[in-house]
C-alpha cells in the first residue's frame, strides 16, 4: 500500500510524461505480483464498487476528526476532493501498515461493503490511524470509488513493456478486459499479463470474449484539402452513438463497449443478430438507436436509458431500438486481421454483411432484424471541396460530422498515429452567447476557484421597450478557459457576488461567454425549456455587454433547425 | 464602546483618533507589518515597530515615521499603546491598546512557528483579539519550517546533480529571507530576483544573518546549473524565465497545501511553506489570548466566526481590505499571464 501510495503521489505531482513514466517503471520492478495485479487494474481504469455510501463517510470523518458537519463540508467546498479532504483533516497516524495493496483491497476495502455504520466507524478509524496523508488520500479515493489518475492506459502498457522486455503491442492485447469485472485481478493474472510470448498460447485460451484493443481517431479541425490525394482516404459518417466490439467465438457472443464494458445484454436486438455471424469474428462499429424505417438515428439522449437502467424493460426497447454500425473487421474465420490496410478490411467487411444479408432475406423482411446489422458505408468523393460540402450537412442527418480513414491505415492500439490515420471530422458546434449568473467552487485542478458555470439567455429581446427582460439558465458549464482567465473570472465572482445559496453564488450578470454545445433538446424539466448537450466555454465574449447575450429565441431557432434534420 | 470599530478608511481606534492598517490615506496610522495590503502610502503620520523600520522605509520611502521598539509603549491621546512581536515577517507585530482598563489586541498577520528571521510570535492577554483568518479551515495544518526546508535542499540538491536551475517562486518580503535563512547554501550559489534583493539588503541591515545571495544578472550559465534562484510568483512564465535554459521550477507557499492549487500553477514542486497561522496555530493563539471576544477581519471569516462562537466565545467580524495580496500569491497573479498548457 505505501508503496502504490507513493507511486500515486508521485504521478499525481508531475505533468510530465517521462517522469510518470520513470515512476511507473520504479513500481513495477518492485512491486509483488499480487499488488502489481492490482496497480494495474487501478491504473488501467478499473474500479471497484464504492464500499461506503458517501454520505455515511463524510460524517465518519467529521467525527474521527473532532469536526461538526458544517465545517466539514466548508472544508469540501474549499478542497473541492472529498479524500483529499479527509486526508487533511485526520489526527495524526498512530502508526503504519506494512500490508501490501493486494492485501488491502482484498481483505479490507472490499469487505468493507455492508457493513453497520458501528462497524464501519471502528474498522475505517483503525485504517486511518495506519497510514500517513499519502496513504489515507489513497485508501479513501479506494473506498469512495472516486480513484482515479493522469495516466493513459498506453503508459502503463509502455512500462510493463520496458520492465519486463515484452513488446508492448503484446502487453496491450492481453491488457483488455483487464478492468472487466468478472474477474479480480491476481497474481496469475499478472504474470500471463507479462510473460514473454509463447507461440502456443494465445491469451484468448484463457478469455474467448476478449476484444481487440480499440483503434482511437484523432481530432481533424483544419481544412481537409491538406491532406494530399482524395482517393487515398476512405469517408465515412461518424456516428453519434456508443463504440463497440461485436465478438462472436466458440457459438457465443459478447458486446463490449469502449470502455471494455460488457454490454450484451444490454443490447439483445443486437446479440440476436450477432449469433447469426460465423465464428472467429469481430467487427468494429457503433452502438446507435435507430428506429425501423427512419432516415436517421434517434439523438443520442435516446440511448440513456439503454445505458443506465439496471433492467432493459420491453419499453425501452420499444423506445430506442438499438442497431450496430459496422465499420471494420478485425477477426475473420479467426484470423487477426488488424495488420491488413484498412481498405482491405472494409471490403472484406462488405463481403461478410452482404452474404449475411442474403441468407437472411429469404425469409426476413427487409424491415427485419438484418437491419440491426448495416455496414457504414463509404461516401463517394471526388474533391475535398465536395466532402467539405458533404461535412456540413452533418447536422441535419443526425450525425457528428465525418470520418476519414487512410486506405492504407493498419488497425492500430488505441491513440497511436504509427499504423496510419484515422481523422474525425466534427461539425462545429451550435453556439450562443450567454452571461454568467451563478458560480460554484470546482473541483480538482479547479479546487477553490469559482469555475462551476451557469449561463443565462435572455427571455425576451432586452432592447425592445414591452417589459423587462429576465435572465433565464439553460446551461452549466466549466471547461473551456485558460488558467489565467479562469483565475480572473474567480475574482469577478468573489467581487460582485450578489447571494449565497449555499456553495452557489449568484452575481452580477455582467460577463459574456460564447458556449458550445453539441445538441439540443425541448426539456420540460430545464426553467428555459431547453436541454443541451456537452456545452462547454468556446471564448469570453469580452466585447459584449451582457445586454448583447443571445435570447431565448436564439436557442428556440436552433431547436427548429434540430427539429428538421 | 468598542475600542477599535471599521471605518471606510480602516479599523480606528475611536477614543484614541488613530487606524490600524488603514487601506485609505489618514492623519495617523499604525502599521503591523510592510506588506503592501496593510502598509499604504500616504498616512500623514506613521507608528512601526523599530524592527520594521528599515523594511517599511525600503517599501514606503521618505515617509513620517515613528519606531518603537517591542513592548515599549507610547500614549496617542490618552490610549496607550504597544507592539507585540507578531512572528509573520521582519518587523510585524500585534498592536495593543489601553483605555480605562480595557485592552484590545489587533493581530495583524501572524504564525507561531518560529522562523529566523523575525522575532517570535507572543501570547498578549486581552478582552478582545482582532485575528487575520487567513487558513481558517481545519484543512491548513503546516509540517513544521525544517521539515519544509529539507524538502527545499533534497530538490535543489537533485537539481543541482542534474544541472538544472532550481527556481523557487516565493513572496518576496518575508518567504524569500525565511527559506535563504534556512537552506543549506553548501548546495550551490544563491541567486535572487530584482525584487528580493532590496528586501534582503534592508533585512541585512537589521542584522539578521542571511548567506550570500547575487543579482541574476551576475550569474552565469554554469553557476546556474546548480544554482537556487528565488523569484516572485509574478515571474513565472515571464521573460524573465528564458535566461535558464534547464530548471525544475516550485512555489512555496501555503496554498500548495491543496492539490488543486498545486496543479493549476503546473510546476514541478509545490512545498508548504507558510507565514501565517494553520488551524491549530490560529486556535492557540485565539485560546491564549484569553479573549472573550474574538473579531476576525480576512481570510477565512465565516466559518472562523461559527467555528469560535460554537465554543462559547462572542465571534464576528470586520470588513477589511486585507489579505488580497497572500491570494494574489496564488490564486490571481494577473501578471503571469500563464495558460493551462504551459
Amino acid at each position: 500500500m505505501k508503496r502504490f501510495a507513493a507511486l500515486y503521489s508521485a504521478l499525481d505531482a508531475t505533468t510530465s510524461t517521462s517522469a510518470k513514466l520513470a515512476a511507473l517503471v520504479e513500481y513495477f520492478r518492485a512491486a509483488p505480483a499480487r499488488d502489481a495485479a492490482w496497480a494495474v487494474y487501478f491504473l488501467a481504469g478499473g474500479k471497484p464498487r464504492q464500499s461506503v455510501p458517501t454520505r455515511l463517510l463524510r460524517t465518519l470523518a467529521a467525527e474521527r476528526a473532532g469536526l461538526p458537519e458544517w465545517l466539514f463540508d466548508e472544508a469540501y467546498q474549499a478542497v473541492g476532493d472529498l479524500a483529499e479532504t479527509i486526508a487533511h483533516i485526520m489526527p495524526d497516524a498512530l502508526g503504519t501498515s506494512d500490508l501490501g495493496l493486494a492485501d488491502w483491497i482484498e481483505t479490507r476495502v472490499l469487505a468493507l461493503r455492508g457493513l453497520s455504520p458501528e462497524t464501519l466507524r471502528v474498522r475505517l478509524g483503525e485504517y486511518w490511524d495506519q497510514l500517513d496523508w499519502g496513504g489515507r488520500f489513497l485508501l479513501t479515493k479506494l473506498i469512495s470509488g472516486g480513484f482515479r489518475v493522469g495516466v493513459s492506459r498506453q503508459l502503463v502498457i509502455r512500462a510493463l513493456a520496458e520492465v519486463v522486455g515484452v513488446d508492448h503491442k503484446k502487453i496491450a492485447q492481453r491488457m483488455v478486459g483487464w478492468t472487466d469485472a468478472r474477474h479480480m485481478p491476481d497474481a496469475a493474472r499478472y504474470l500471463q499479463l507479462v510473460a514473454a510470448p509463447d507461440p502456443n498460447v494465445s491469451h484468448l485460451d484463457h478469455d474467448p470474449g476478449l476484444p481487440y484493443p480499440f483503434f482511437l481517431a484523432q481530432p481533424w479541425q483544419q481544412s481537409a484539402d491538406t491532406l494530399g490525394d482524395p482517393a487515398k482516404w476512405i469517408a465515412e459518417w461518424k456516428w453519434d452513438g456508443i463504440r463497440g466490439q461485436i465478438v462472436k467465438r466458440g457459438g457465443q457472443v459478447w458486446l463490449w463497449s469502449r470502455g471494455e464494458e460488457l454490454l450484451t445484454e444490454r443490447f439483445p436486438e443486437i446479440a440476436a443478430i450477432a449469433a447469426l455471424l460465423p465464428d472467429g469474428t469481430v467487427l468494429d462499429g457503433e452502438i446507435i438507436a435507430w428506429r425501423a424505417g427512419d432516415d436517421k438515428p434517434l439523438p443520442f439522449a435516446a440511448m440513456q436509458p439503454r445505458i443506465t437502467r439496471k433492467t432493459v424493460t420491453r419499453k425501452i426497447l420499444d423506445d430506442a431500438p438499438a442497431v450496430f454500425i459496422a465499420y471494420d473487421l478485425l477477426e475473420y474465420e479467426g484470423i487477426d486481421l488488424r495488420e491488413q490496410p484498412q481498405s482491405e478490411r472494409r471490403a472484406r467487411l462488405a463481403e461478410l454483411l452482404t452474404a449475411l444479408r442474403a441468407e437472411l432475406l429469404g425469409d426476413l423482411l427487409p424491415t427485419g432484424p438484418h437491419a440491426v446489422l448495416r455496414l457504414s458505408h463509404e461516401l463517394p468523393f471526388d474533391s475535398w471541396g465536395a466532402l467539405e460540402t458533404l461535412q456540413r450537412s452533418s447536422r441535419a442527418r443526425g450525425v457528428e460530422g465525418l470520418m476519414l480513414k487512410e486506405r492504407s491505415a493498419r488497425y492500430g492500439t488505441g491513440r497511436t498515429r504509427s499504423s496510419g490515420l484515422w481523422l474525425k471530422w466534427k461539425v462545429d458546434p451550435y453556439t450562443a452567447d450567454a452571461v454568467l449568473i451563478y458560480a460554484q467552487r470546482g473541483h480538482g485542478r479547479r479546487a477553490s476557484l469559482y469555475t462551476d458555470f451557469t449561463f443565462a439567455v435572455w427571455d425576451r429581446n432586452p432592447a425592445a421597450p414591452e417589459g423587462q427582460a429576465v435572465l433565464v439558465p439553460f446551461a452549466k458549464a466549466y471547461s473551456g478557459l485558460t488558467d489565467a482567465e479562469m483565475r480572473e473570472v474567480d475574482a469577478f465572482v468573489r467581487k460582485t457576488t450578489v447571494e449565497k445559496f449555499g456553495p452557489v453564488r449568484s452575481v452580477t450578470p455582467e460577463l459574456v461567454f460564447e458556449i458550445g454545445f453539441e445538441g439540443i433538446q425541448l426539456s420540460p424539466r430545464h426553467k428555459s425549456g431547453i436541454a443541451v448537450r456537452f456545452p462547454r466555454i468556446l471564448r469570453w465574449r469580452r466585447d459584449k455587454p451582457a445586454s448583447e447575450a443571445d435570447t431565448l429565441g436564439t436557442l428556440q431557432g436552433l431547436l427548429g433547425e434540430a427539429a428538421e434534420r | 464602546m468598542d475600542l477599535v470599530i471599521a471605518r471606510p478608511e480602516g479599523l480606528y481606534c475611536p477614543s484614541g483618533d488613530f487606524y490600524i492598517d488603514p487601506w485609505r490615506p489618514v492623519e495617523r496610522a499604525v502599521i503591523t507589518h510592510a506588506h503592501a495590503d496593510h502598509a499604504r502610502w500616504g498616512h500623514r503620520h506613521y507608528l512601526a515597530t523599530r524592527d520594521g523600520a528599515g523594511v517599511l522605509r525600503a517599501r514606503l520611502g521618505g515617509i513620517d515615521l515613528q519606531a518603537l521598539p517591542y513592548g515599549e509603549t507610547v500614549d496617542v491621546n490618552g490610549v496607550r499603546i504597544s507592539l507585540h512581536p507578531a512572528g509573520h515577517v521582519l518587523g510585524s507585530t500585534q498592536v495593543r491598546i489601553e483605555s480605562r482598563g480595557e485592552v484590545w489586541v489587533a493581530s495583524g498577520d501572524y504564525k507561531v512557528e518560529p522562523d529566523p528571521t523575525c522575532a517570535p510570535f507572543e501570547a498578549v492577554r486581552c478582552d478582545t483579539f482582532i485575528t487575520e483568518s487567513t487558513f481558517g479551515l481545519p484543512i491548513y495544518r503546516w509540517q513544521s519550517g525544517d521539515e519544509i526546508m529539507t524538502e527545499i535542499d533534497a530538490w535543489w540538491r537533485t537539481n543541482a546533480e542534474l544541472g538544472r536551475t532550481s527556481i523557487l517562486f516565493c513572496y518576496a518580503f518575508g518567504k524569500a529571507q525565511r527559506i535563504l535563512a534556512g537552506v543549506d547554501q553548501a548546495i550551490g550559489p544563491i541567486f535572487c530576483h530584482g525584487a528580493i534583493e532590496p528586501l534582503n539588503r534592508a533585512y541585512r541591515a537589521a542584522g539578521v544573518v542571511l548567506p550570500e545571495t547575487r543579482a541574476v544578472p551576475d550569474g552565469n550559465a554554469a553557476e546556474f546549473k546548480r544554482a537556487l534562484v528565488l523569484a516572485p510568483p509574478s515571474a513565472q512564465g515571464s521573460p524573465w524565465m528564458k535566461r535558464f535554459p534547464v530548471y525544475s521550477d516550485a512555489f512555496a507557499s501555503g496554498w500548495m497545501r491543496l492539490r488543486g492549487a498545486r496543479r493549476r500553477r503546473a510546476l514541478d514542486r509545490g512545498f508548504v511553506l507558510s507565514d501565517h497561522a494553520d488551524w491549530p496555530g490560529l486556535q492557540l493563539a485565539i485560546d491564549a489570548s484569553g479573549a472573550q471576544r474574538v473579531i476576525v477581519t480576512h481570510g477565512q471569516v465565516a466559518p472562523m466566526v461559527r467555528w469560535l462562537e460554537e465554543k462559547g466565545l462572542r465571534a464576528g467580524a470586520f470588513e477589511t481590505e486585507y489579505g488580497d495580496e497572500e491570494l494574489g500569491a496564488d490564486t490571481a497573479p494577473d501578471d503571469s499571464g500563464k495558460s493551462a498548457s504551459s
